[in-house]
């Protein structure tokens, strides 16, 4: 017990330490740029801002896993209220950050049956197409008006995380006409109770109307989407707790695929941002996931509220030109 | 964790065991291909396009201003500069970010030999969208 509170609380410091180190570089990072003409003057050298965004992204990694939710959703708030980088290519690395996470754990998540193709693809299908009208519009607009969109939905997300409920197995009396014709339902393995567990849905053409905006929110903002994917499928559609996270999962693969073509294609991706994150967030994972049986998770997702306040306040903040 | 579904369909196992091993070994060479191709950039091992020292000039940027500042065609004119250390690693990414449309390709002769025609048209759709989002057709050029 005393070591899992003692790692319970190297993570959380290690979050704040990482946290209070980014603000004064930021913002001495900041001033050097606005104040100086010769780029030469930096005194910042161009590689220190790639290593600081490899450990916080794997510390964002660890945090994820842990807290339960995407790599995107924590990465996009943070690094682009923290970071020097513009919110173009912070945005364009949070979806690929997303999308190779979505990438790494579909095979298993395929092969047990936890995520379904036959739930995702027409999902996935909806979504995909608005995420390329959400990236698209999102490069268009001006970044304070999207900065402050970032940081008003990050708070939404706060709140959603806060008060929703989770529903382990869903009653789904009967499915939907819709969910019959298309075959959605199945059987997967539950190995806590070792039991098979049979699983329908209902509501699909809600969740299918859902999923548009999911989309077009995904895109927008390079957050993936599995905060707002799984509540539809779990708490709307009624497809159980694990089945949902899973199939949310898979569906980010083929969402973040078509928003990060637009982000590759109108040149926000920057490999010097999107590589270390990428690199650090997956090995993030691999730590998290080992941590996941030794630490207190209430604390994590507790602490994950947290970190995602503050960052959609700052966020919000910045956008507003409140808090450049 | 148990590579067959429990009393799912054949159908359904066969489609997503498919996917799963065509997704696992592309995501291999994808994850390789992009840690080798950083190193060699970050380490300047392949000389870059951008100087690595004029990296922060760049990504205060906006993508406009930075595609219009380093000279940067949109869309695919990444591949004009494939063979410098920076532009090396679009094609880790560029790999990583199609590897769904080759999923979907690799189930699709399984879900017509199954006459499931609702999941095939699905399926091409979203082939479509995907190249067609991946084509840059709406990209603004520059």
């Amino acid at each position: 017990m005393k070591l899992i509170n003692q790692t319970t609380w190297i993570v959380a410091f290690s979050l704040v330490i990482l946290l209070s180190l980014a603000i004064p570089v930021y913002a001495n990072n900041t001033a050097i740029i606005t104040e100086t003409v010769n780029p030469s003057l930096f005194y910042i050298a161009w590689w220190v801002w790639p290593i600081i965004l490899l450990i916080t992204t794997f510390l964002l990694g660890i945090v994820a896993v842990l807290g339960g939710v995407g790599g995107g959703v924590l990465f996009v708030p943070i690094v682009s209220g923290f970071f020097p980088f513009h919110l173009d290519f912070v945005r364009g690395a949070g979806l690929l950050v997303a999308l190779t996470g979505a990438l790494a754990a579909g095979p298993g998540l395929l092969k047990s049956g936890l995520a379904s193709f036959r739930l995702a693809a027409p999902l996935a299908l909806i979504a995909s197409a608005s995420a390329i009208v959400g990236a698209t519009v999102g490069l268009a607009m001006p970044t304070n008006i999207v900065q402050t969109a970032l940081g008003f939905t990050i708070l939404c997300i706060v709140l959603l995380m806060w008060i929703s409920k989770k529903s382990e197995y869903p009653d789904v009396p009967q499915a939907d006409n819709l969910s019959s014709a298309l075959h959605i339902s199945g059987i997967y393995y539950e190995p806590s109770t070792k039991k098979n567990i049979n699983w329908q849905v209902h509501r699909t053409p809600m969740g299918l109307v859902l999923f548009i905006i999911i989309g077009l929110m995904a895109g927008m903002f390079g957050l993936g989407a599995g905060w707002a994917n799984v509540p539809v499928l779990n708490l709307l559609m009624g497809a159980p707790l694990k089945l949902s996270v899973a199939t949310s999962k898979f569906t980010l693969s083929v969402v973040d695929t078509s928003a990060a073509w637009v982000y590759i294609n109108q040149g926000a991706v920057l490999v010097i941002i999107t590589v270390p994150s990428i690199i650090g967030i997956m090995l993030g994972s691999l730590i998290g996931v080992r941590l996941l049986k030794v630490i207190q998770v209430s604390i994590i997702h507790k602490i994950v509220i947290m970190i995602l306040l503050l960052a959609g306040s700052r966020a919000l903040l910045k956008g507003l030109g409140i808090w450049p | 964790m148990t590579n067959k579904l429990p009393d799912e369909t054949p159908e359904v196992q066969e489609i997503q065991l498919a996917y799963a091993t065509f997704l696992n070994a592309n995501i291999i060479i994808g994850f390789s291909g992009l840690v080798v191709g950083f190193i060699l950039y970050i380490f300047g091992f392949v000389p870059a396009y951008l100087p690595r020292e004029e990296m922060p000039k760049y990504w205060v940027m906006s993508a406009h201003e930075y595609l219009e500042a380093a000279n940067i065609s949109a869309g695919w004119g990444w591949l004009d500069l494939i063979q410098k250390g920076d532009f090396m690693n679009f094609a880790g990414i560029a790999f990583l970010s199609t590897v769904t449309i080759f999923c979907y390709l690799r189930i699709l002769p399984i879900l017509l030999k199954n006459k499931d025609f609702i999941y095939s048209t699905i399926v091409i759709f979203e082939v479509f969208i995907l190249t067609f989002a991946a084509s840059g057709i709406f990209t603004s050029s520059h």
